[in-house]
């Protein structure tokens, strides 16, 4: 034990080491906060979605020798985000269809595309980094940081101003355009934010870590809470508490990061359904 | 002056005509009953009414001191409301949501107008329930306090006793009649031929046997025997 928490305090010294544990818990409050409404508009699957978006076009950067690739990523994800929310509802391919051939289509075509012209020796290394995040925590670099800290303010007080209005425009979209609220306006801007949210989070984290910090924080606290805010905020609560843990146990046992704190996400989605199954009985 | 005013209205669903040519108006405190066959388009002119369908053409117009988010709505159920979190309290307050403008969180006196509908409509003990956790009439109810924050004015309710047991059914229909009865308009789809030509003053059928006119007309031209 003694030997843990004094291994803990040695890496606590590194500069790079506070830095990922400050971007992995605002990038996991962020995509919390995001993820209660996409669970509840039935859209989970749309952060593994869009992450196959993002690694495909890339791949397709890459190939085209774009340097500054974000100017090529954030606008394909972003369109691929406003398409895939306006087909949720009514138009002839199915939502979950759109968003599964969306997502293995452009899995398939980034991983086509980089074996063809890829000039790096290591070329599953890299596939797998962008699929799977890094196998150690990043060294960030400071503008990496700084726009994560601002996207996260910028998401979660946007969260916070249009709180009823998302609950609203989640719960009956129906209603709230027919009392004057601007419906589409408020699903456009979520596409878009959503979609921004995931391009730098996959970069920093890995794609799968970032379907598993949209979906499973919600899900948890949707097994015990009841209410939207309570819901809300256990998910935020939940989703910190769990990326620290992930991130200190993967220290400790050496582990890839990302998929660590996927399993603590995992371990604490059971201990609440169990929760909620005894709550329920009781 | 008509609170609402329908005019040459057609709709359809892409270039499929449901309704063609109808016309009719609603005034304040009337209480119009639309009935007709499945497939009708009875949900599809209560959307048009709420601006949340363009019709084909024609226009619905809407006066008497009436703004057009100003309409309570209570819809047919969808299916996203089945496991959604949310308490009764906060979904009645949704329908303040009109008032607020870019406002990011309700006044007082918002959430005072809430607590007051929902005591009206007997759910105030339901408050911190879950929506979801509810009997179908229950629901309702906190459907229908969640309308009437929205609006003073008029109501447009979407087959407001579908799935209610004849005790529920009856307590809604008498609910609606004392809401419209306070000076409220009712605009109601309803299959229940008899609850119609009982609580209506006006009845719009649609489908073959269009009809449009006052309850009493309605029954002569039936026969009596509705
Ligand atoms: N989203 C849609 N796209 C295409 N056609 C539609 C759509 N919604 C309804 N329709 C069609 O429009 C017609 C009228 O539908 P509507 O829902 O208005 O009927 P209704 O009178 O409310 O029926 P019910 O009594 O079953 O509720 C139907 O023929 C239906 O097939
Ligand atoms: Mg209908």
């Amino acid at each position: 034990m003694i030997a843990i928490i004094d291994k803990l305090v040695e890496f606590f010294q590194y500069e790079f080491v506070q830095y990922a544990m400050l971007v992995g818990v605002l990038i996991s409050l962020s995509s919390a906060l995001l993820g209660v409404t996409l669970v509840l508009k039935r859209f989970s699957f749309i952060g593994d979605g869009l992450s196959h978006v993002a690694f495909g076009t890339m791949a397709i950067a890459g190939a085209l020798g774009l340097v500054a690739n974000l100017i090529l990523v954030l606008p394909v994800t972003i369109v691929c985000s406003i398409f895939l929310m306006k087909t949720g509802q009514n138009a002839k391919i199915k939502g979950d269809a759109a968003l599964a051939m969306l997502s293995v289509g452009s899995l398939g075509i980034g991983y086509l595309v980089m074996n063809m012209f890829s000039k790096s020796s290591n070329l599953s290394g890299d596939v797998c980094a962008t699929l799977f995040g890094s196998r150690s925590i990043l060294t960030l670099s400071h503008s990496d940081i700084w726009l994560c800290i601002i996207l996260s303010v910028l998401v979660a007080s946007m969260f916070i101003l249009f709180y009823h209005k998302i609950f609203s425009v989640t719960f009956d979209e129906d209603f709230t355009t027919a009392i004057g609220v601007r419906a589409k306006t408020y699903n456009l801007i979520f596409a878009i934010v959503i979609a921004i949210v995931i391009v730098l989070a996959m970069r920093l984290v890995g794609a799968l870590l970032v379907s598993a910090l949209v979906i499973f924080p919600a899900l948890s606290a949707m097994r015990v809470f009841k209410s939207f805010f309570s819901v809300t905020v256990c998910s935020v609560m939940l989703a910190v508490v769990c990326t620290s843990l992930g991130i200190l146990a993967s220290i400790v046992a050496e582990t890839p990061v990302g998929a660590t704190i996927v399993a603590v996400d995992v371990a604490c989605f059971v201990v609440f359904s169990l929760t909620g199954f005894v709550l329920r009985r009781g | 002056m008509p609170q609402i005013t329908c005019q040459n209205l057609t709709l359809g669903y892409e270039g499929k005509t449901v309704i063609s040519d109808l016309s009719f108006a609603v005034g304040t405190g009337d209480y119009l009953c639309i009935v007709g066959e499945n497939g009708s388009g009875k949900s599809t002119l209560m959307k048009t009414i709420l601006g949340l369908k363009a019709p084909m053409s024609g226009q619905v117009l809407t006066g008497g001191g009436l703004s057009p988010t100003e309409i309570g709505y209570l819809p047919q159920q969808t299916v996203v409301q089945k496991d959604f979190p949310a308490s009764v309290r906060e979904v009645v307050r949704s329908g303040c949501l009109n008032r607020c403008g870019i406002r990011p969180f309700y006044s007082r006196a918002e959430k005072q107008m809430a607590e007051e509908n929902m005591k009206k409509l007997d759910i105030a003990n339901l408050a911190r329930r879950c929506y979801r956790e509810l009997s179908g009439g229950q629901q309702q109810r906190v459907l229908l306090a969640r309308a009437l924050c929205a609006t003073g004015k008029i109501l447009l309710l979407d087959e407001p006793v579908a799935g209610l047991d004849p005790k529920a059914t009856a307590d809604m229909y008498e609910l609606i009649e004392t809401l419209n009865n306070g000076g409220i308009t009712i605009i109601m789809i309803s299959h229940d031929i008899n609850a119609a030509t009982k609580y209506a003053s006006h009845i719009l059928h649609l489908g073959a046997a269009f009809f449009f006119g006052t309850k009493l007309d309605y029954l002569d031209r039936s026969g009596g025997c509705a």
